[in-house]
């Protein structure tokens, strides 16, 4: 009997708890279908409306900067598949000198990322000329120290026997890579998709400072100009804005939320 | 054989004179220009970019909006350092400093110097002109200026017993005023503000220059080189606006610029000072009687000057800086700006303007329009001076810790001075 | 694997991704360093070696100072904090309560929203007067808290912005541990008598140090990284109250458009994050000795 009431009592204050932390995100969405006059009133049976969504869609080039984050996303997770796969790989299978100092180099990105350094960055870009293009967001996260780290932890659970086994039917060291290693690594492969995936849409600075056109700022950087006005700010609109912006990443995350959740612990326990 | 040789050299000379006219008028311009207001501002740069393109087919004009005003002055800056500048931009007049600096601008009255043309310069408020000549050259036109103003809700100041045709005038009356105003309820806790004046960040350094103004005194003079922060003007206006939370008036503690607007609509507070830039948004969104006024003054009516110019840039051919000049008069003419300010809530930028159709009806319908042009009188430049960015922050740190509780002002405003004088000396 | 490398292979798969890392990550600090010892240039002159002059500055610069400050609050704030509510987010929903999709939604979707989402949401909120913060207290009869205006609560409010955004990703990694430990050495401590609260500290917790280690490398890791709410909320305001060193560094470099302070800046930055790794690593390896 003690123990039933105990559970309701958790389960109770459990669920007001998670009501509580997520009452702002609601509130914000709340926001973005109502007029902007109940933004600050809130009453339970205002209209609801597609306005601001409208509205805001309308006032900048949303669409674009949808594209330029997708565009961005996709050059990055493509160059981190390979660039990581490549160099974990050569950390795993070959002996060489320095292994240990070059991998020790590498995961100082970890704690140094790029936005640390954004002032050496944007001026090392300017002089190869990519600042405002994509491609220049981009180039310094091609290689991540993340993505090496992970990959290299699975690559040392391939046994080594499969690697032998292909080695003896003639396999060269790039056969034995796509054939052994590769598929063996796939859960992880989609765990650090995700991660990378949500990162990325997510990378605020950098971008930034990068971007000065419309044609190449991302959702991020397009969503804070939009919500950064001289004269005063309509909060309806700019929730519907963020919610705009976040929506294919949240669509995403209901409907793979097992998926989501078990790659990020995967990525985590790794 | 001669004929067909005379027909030739005909065909020939004219081919000739035809492409060299084509080449001598013809000029790419690429504008950049930035948007600070939530408005349909875009659109109707395109439009009118589309107008004077359509009247100039031998032009080609591409409108780039490139953000608010600091990402577009970045943008500017980054592209003419790489020697891809864009002819011409709508920056902030406080850039002015900055874009001599970095030589990147060249005078407009370098370029615009036929009688016709000084005439035309000559026909722009001079309030707006001041901050755009340096060393007697003019090195810009103003596009998009605005001013604050003292909004207020007038069913706020029936219900107090004030008449809601007299906003206060001054600071004394402004106190006053706001002590009806202001509103507690059971609980003590006011639920109505007499007045909410923006102290925090680059907004509340824009206001403070027009507290400033109407004490005698000025921030920054046009040499670009002198801050005036630590006077009897700056302590004054402090003071004052200590005096407004010690008395109840105004909320303590720092106020933001950007929900100050929505603050007002809800009825937080009685009154505020902001940019009549948001007349378009208050006059759609106010479900009370409301009107404007000139900002209540120290000694008599100050108010700060703010908004965009136009810029030419260097490295730019002849031909593209006629087409610009060309440009920018069509923009500023009164047609367009009439479309303009009437779109956005910016001040038209000359007097003529006035005079036409569409603002003698926006005027007849909002009245409340027409005191931000009343008040360019007694309105000066906003803060500028060279290394803008830097030396401002002192005056904003010395503002904000004043409010909020930190410094005493006159510590506070001497410290600003000692910084700003630190690095303007390397100028002088 | 006892293959010797060739050249060709080291090239294509060290070579060329390593030297992509190393030029935004080894050669910027060794770049930073550099043209720290060096002024702006302008159009009107180039730039002229200044020695240490840009360090002599950055002694004498009294906000410096204040956001390191900040910076040092922010981050021993924010970590145990973070750490705190995970595991107990993480319990929650490894329970088999009722509800528990529901709350592991809750917790875990600011996680997926931009930072400079979350600073919308949440400047919104902490509005004085207008916002869901000020309408909430108004129904209690409490008057409205200028949550962003005062400088003692600027960067309270941050703080607990940066750990709604991260909780919940901590709260996976958690729960990943959780699920993870086994179940007979719970059975066995509950056969010996142990209550819930024994189970949990003396099994439960330790199994766990691995994740907290990882948790709050993170933690840390972001504590410095991500200042997007700063730029979008209080611009460190009021009064550099909520200000934190990569915000600074921001600020002067591209507003004030002051490079050479910038990187004098990000050298501070690189070594000080340097000194927090040897710091870490020291305390980590003397913990693992005494294992």
């Amino acid at each position: 009997m003690n123990r039933g009431l105990n559970r309701i009592l958790l389960s109770t204050m459990g669920v007001v708890f998670a009501a509580l932390w997520a009452l702002p995100f609601i509130y914000s969405v709340w926001t973005a279908f109502h007029d902007e006059k109940y933004s600050a009133n809130f009453q339970l049976g205002a209209p609801w409306t597609f306005e601001n969504f409208i509205e805001a869609w309308q006032s900048a080039p949303f669409s674009l900067y949808f594209a330029n984050t997708m565009i961005l996303i996709t050059i990055v997770l493509v160059a981190n598949l390979i660039l990581c796969t490549l160099v974990a790989y050569a950390f795993v299978r070959y002996k060489f000198r320095w292994a240990g100092f070059l991998f020790a180099l590498i995961m100082v990105q970890l704690l140094i990322s790029p936005e640390i350094l954004i002032v050496e960055n944007y001026l090392t870009l300017s002089r190869v000329g990519l600042t405002d293009t994509i491609i220049g967001i981009a180039l310094p996260y091609l290689t991540s120290a993340f993505g090496i780290f992970l990959l290299r932890q699975t690559f040392l659970t391939v046994p080594k026997s499969l690697d032998e086994a292909a080695q003896i039917e003639g396999a060269g060291a790039w056969r034995v890579l796509w054939n052994v290693y590769v598929p063996l690594a796939w859960p992880v492969y989609l765990a650090y998709s995700l991660v990378s995936i949500s990162f990325h849409w997510n990378n605020f600075l950098w971008p930034l400072i990068v971007t000065n056109s419309p044609e190449v700022r991302p959702l991020t950087v397009g969503l804070s100009v939009f919500a950064t006005v001289d004269s005063g700010v309509e909060w309806s609109l700019v929730n519907a804005a963020t919610l705009m912006t976040t929506a294919p990443l949240i669509i995403a995350f209901i409907i793979f939320q097992r998926q989501f959740v078990a790659n990020f612990m995967r990525a985590g326990i790794k | 054989m001669t004929k067909l040789k005379s027909y030739a050299t005909l065909l020939g000379a004219t081919a000739l004179t035809l492409t060299g006219a084509a080449s001598v008028s013809a000029a790419d311009l690429e504008f950049y220009f930035p948007v600070g207001v939530n408005a349909p501002a875009v659109e109707t740069i395109q439009a009118l970019t589309d107008e004077w393109a359509a009247a100039n087919p031998q032009h080609t004009v591409k409108a780039v909006y490139a953000g608010n005003y600091e990402e577009t002055t970045t943008k500017a800056l980054t592209a003419a350092n790489a020697g891809q500048p864009p002819q011409v931009a709508v920056l902030l007049s406080i850039d002015l400093f900055t874009l001599i600096e970095e030589d990147v601008i060249l005078p407009i009255s370098d370029i615009a110097n036929s009688e016709e043309d000084k005439e035309w310069i000559s026909g722009f408020y001079p309030a707006f002109m001041s901050d755009a000549q340096f060393e007697g050259k003019t090195y810009a036109i103003p596009f998009q200026r605005s001013t604050p103003v003292y909004y207020y809700n007038k069913d706020a100041f029936r219900e107090a017993g004030l008449d809601p045709e007299a906003p206060p005038k001054t600071w004394d009356e402004m106190i006053e005023v706001g002590k009806a105003l202001t509103v507690k309820d059971d609980n003590g806790n006011v639920t109505r503000w007499g007045t909410r004046i923006p102290t925090l960040g680059l907004g509340g350094a824009w206001l403070f220059g027009g507290l400033v103004v109407s004490k005698g005194d000025v921030l920054t003079t046009e040499t670009g080189i002198e801050a005036r922060m630590d006077t009897p003007a700056t302590l004054a206006s402090l003071e004052f606006l200590l005096r407004l939370a010690e008395e109840e008036v105004m909320a303590p503690g720092g106020i933001t610029w950007g929900d100050t607007p929505k603050a007002f609509l809800e009825g937080q507070t009685a009154s505020m000072w902001t940019s009549t830039g948001n007349l378009a948004f208050i006059e759609e969104n106010a479900e009370f009687d409301w009107g404007v006024g000139f900002l209540p003054g120290g000694d008599g009516p100050g108010a700060p000057i703010g908004g965009g110019n136009f810029y030419v840039f260097q490295d730019t051919t002849e031909e593209e800086r006629e087409a610009a000049l060309d440009f920018i008069k069509f923009m500023t003419s009164p047609e367009s700006a009439a479309k303009w300010s009437i779109a956005t809530g910016y001040v038209a930028p000359r007097p003529d303007t006035w005079e036409t159709p569409e603002m003698k009806a926006y005027a007849e319908r909002l009245p409340q329009a027409l005191v931000a042009l009343d008040q360019l009188a007694y309105a000066e430049r906003e803060f500028a001076t060279f290394q803008r960015a830097k030396v401002t922050q002192y005056l904003v740190d010395a503002i904000e810790s004043v409010v909020t509780g930190n410094a005493e002002p006159a510590e506070a405003l001497a410290k600003a001075q000692e910084g700003a004088d630190k690095i303007l000396s390397e100028y002088k | 694997m006892n293959n010797r490398l060739s050249i060709r292979l080291a090239v294509i798969m060290l070579v060329i991704p390593c030297s992509l890392l190393v030029a935004f990550t080894h050669y910027p600090a060794i770049q930073a360093l550099i043209n720290s010892f060096w002024n702006n240039s302008s159009s009107r002159r180039p730039s002229r070696f200044s020695g240490i002059e840009n360090y002599q500055a950055l002694m004498e610069d009294d906000r410096l100072a204040q956001i390191l400050i900040n910076s040092t609050i922010y981050a021993l704030g924010t970590i145990p904090l973070a750490i705190g509510l995970s595991i107990g987010m993480a319990l929650l929903v490894n329970s088999r309560l009722p509800g528990t999709t529901l709350m592991r939604l809750s917790f875990f979707m600011p996680t997926m929203l931009p930072m400079i989402a979350v600073a919308n949401i949440w400047l919104f909120f902490y509005a004085p007067g207008i916002g869901l913060a000020s309408q909430i207290l108004e129904v209690f009869g409490m008057p409205s808290i200028n949550f962003l205006g005062r400088t003692d609560t600027a960067l309270a409010s941050m703080m607990f912005v940066a750990v709604w955004k991260e909780a919940g990703l901590f709260m996976i990694f958690y729960l990943a541990a959780l699920q993870s430990v086994p179940t007979n050495l719970k059975d066995a401590a509950k056969l010996e008598g142990a209550s819930a609260l024994r189970v949990f500290w003396d099994v439960v917790m330790p199994l766990l140090r691995p994740t907290t280690i990882f948790v709050a490398v993170n933690a840390l890791i972001n504590a410095f990284r991500l200042v997007d709410h700063v730029i979008v909320m209080t611009e460190g305001g009021p009064n550099n109250s909520s200000a934190l060193l990569l915000y600074y560094i921001y600020e002067v470099t591209f507003r004030q458009r002051d490079f050479a302070y910038g990187a004098t800046l990000t050298v501070l930055m690189v070594c000080l994050l340097g000194l927090l790794a040897i710091v870490q690593y020291w305390v980590l390896n003397r913990k693992a000795h005494y294992q």
